[in-house]
């Protein structure tokens, strides 16, 4: 099965994005910058100012901490980027979209339901899911050139905010378009109706969990 | 006498080889699972994973930018001896971690707990972890250490939980589906994977032996109690039967194999712990030899009848059969 490939500048139009379909794949040209836990508490809740002049730079912010170095003379040498959960993020995502004007996430897994309904909509954002979730040499490759790092000494290289310039990175999935439509929650509900009969001949815990749930259609995200 | 510089050399190409190179039983076995996948997406994201190991290995650069907790495994014939005694060896597998973080580079993943602090070298208190184990071997022939990275992904895929004997098989199902499905989901466990199972002991021991289940045994290899292999199998078939793939899309692949390990445990009780190793099942492992020898090879071969004894003694005669 080939799948078509839609090329996404970071900086990009609300056609752009509204043009995008859940399962679409993408690959990313233009600036990106990482942000996650660190970032968010440093620029949001501590109010230091963002050192990029955003939106103008990117729309994207990357939830990821490359696996990277930074040499003696001051270059970079980034092998492998990986996303990291983004469901984590959730307590941020709103004041950040206000703050940065970010109109694309990437990261893994997705977050919410009512996250893209509630603070993606509103902001014309999407989500950008990455593959696998181990494609980390692939997207290492459509790296350019690793433009900056900021706030290092602050947050360490794993949190800090790493700016890098993408050529045809990729593979990305759409998981939210414009509309806040969930992928994975779309699969989920597809997977769900196959688990009772999975689930035959097996029998619950005699010692059961405080709070624990049958429900499985659940999701361990918040 | 073992040479603690050739220790350490060989342990910074380890760091390197385990994250870079996928292991070819795990690359073998997925490309099996690849080949029966007929879910869209599912599938998508298999093909890209096989062209993303290539890559890693054109390159040299990791396989996943989250290059995982480092640790070591560390396995030595009954007569080992290592040039600075076992202080020295710790020394060196510590440097040899962080040096090798800056030099593949790998991710600096560890930190504090609390404070967040971050040595950028994946090395702090408790971190990496260092097991030992240790291996009867014929006179004259006991000289050797084996050196095994595990690059263990995954904040996602693991759980515990108390069972007792009333929860018989049926029990113990539903807890590795609860755990398969709950975590596959999203693909938070970065599925498909090799599954480790761990049953009995007490809690510690539970989960050391299902992450040791799934870290150290490779594709293929099944566990020597003929029932327990027969479980192994039938679980392998019932995590794929879930209507789950990769990235919790629709499909069949969430188990590349699945790996049981036991220890006697309380009369009582039947703990149960479920670990998946992610799709960069990033392992490597030499042994180093006395004489300067150095063997590399993916597979830990840890667990070994010695390693699974249920008797008091070791007779030398079990050793000289191996």
């Amino acid at each position: 099965m080939t799948h078509k490939i839609i090329r996404l500048s970071t900086t990009p139009s609300p056609e752009d994005l509204a043009a995008l379909k859940l399962g679409d794949i993408v690959h990313l040209d233009g600036v990106i910058y990482t942000g996650r836990e660190g970032v968010y508490k440093r620029a949001i809740e501590e109010g230091v100012p963002i050192p990029m002049d955003l939106p103008a730079e990117s729309a994207a912010n990357f939830h990821c901490a490359p696996a990277a170095a930074q040499r003696d003379d001051g270059s970079f040498d980034m092998g492998a980027v990986t996303a990291t959960a983004s469901f984590r993020f959730s307590r941020w995502i709103a004041d950040w979209f206000r703050i940065s004007g970010a109109r694309i996430i990437i990261g893994k897994g997705g977050m919410s339901p009512e996250d893209y309904r509630t603070k993606f909509v509103p902001n014309g954002a999407i989500y950008l899911t990455t593959v696998g979730y181990g494609t980390g040499a692939l997207l290492g490759r459509g790296i350019k050139n690793v433009k900056g790092l900021h706030w290092r000494k602050e947050l360490g290289l794993a949190q800090a905010m790493w700016v890098i310039e993408a050529e045809n990175m990729g593979p990305f999935i759409v998981a939210s378009d414009i509309e806040g439509n969930c992928l994975f929650e779309r699969e989920n509900a597809k997977i769900a109706g196959g688990l009772a009969k999975v689930y035959e001949g097996t029998r619950p815990a005699v010692l059961k969990r405080y709070g624990e749930t049958d429900d499985r259609t659940d999701e361990v995200i918040g | 006498m073992i040479s603690i510089d050739l220790i350490e050399s060989t342990a910074e190409v380890l760091m390197d080889k385990a994250a870079i190179e996928i292991p070819q039983d795990y690359l073998d076995g997925l490309e099996a699972t690849a080949s029966v996948e007929d879910g869209d997406l599912s599938s998508f994201v298999l093909q890209a994973m096989l062209e993303n190991y290539k890559a890693a290995k054109e390159d040299r650069r990791a396989m996943c930018g989250d290059t995982g907790c480092p640790r070591w495994y560390v396995k030595m014939g009954n007569e080992a001896q290592i040039e600075g005694g076992p202080v020295a060896l710790e020394e060196a597998l510590r440097r040899a971690t962080a040096t090798a973080t800056n030099g593949v580079p790998l991710r600096p993943n560890r930190v504090h707990p609390l404070w967040r602090t971050d040595h950028d070298n994946n090395v702090g208190i408790n971190a990496p972890e260092i097991e030992y184990g240790f291996e009867p071997s014929a006179p004259g022939q006991g000289d050797w250490i084996d050196l095994t990275t595990v690059h263990k992904g995954g904040l996602f895929g693991t759980d515990y939980r108390m069972l007792f004997p009333s929860d018989g098989i049926e029990g113990i199902k539903r807890f590795y589906l609860d755990s398969l499905v709950a975590f596959g989901k999203r693909g938070l466990a970065c599925q498909p994977a090799i599954i480790g199972i761990g049953l009995g002991g007490s809690k510690d021991t539970c989960m050391v032996l299902g992450k040791r289940a799934a870290c150290l045994r490779t594709v293929g290899d099944r566990n020597p109690d003929p029932r327990i292999a027969e479980l192994e199998m039938e679980f392998k078939e019932l995590g794929n039967s879930i209507g789950m793939g990769a990235m919790g899309f629709v499909g069949k692949s969430m188990v590349v194999d699945c790996h049981i390990e036991v220890g006697y445990c309380h009369t009582g009780g039947m703990q149960m712990s479920v670990h998946a190793f992610c799709l960069s099942s990033r392992r490597a492992c030499a042994r180093v030899h006395a004489d300067g020898r150095v063997e590399h090879r993916t597979d830990p071969q840890w667990f070994t009848p010695f390693q699974r004894r249920e008797t008091v003694e070791w007779p030398a005669t079990a050793t000289a059969a191996q």
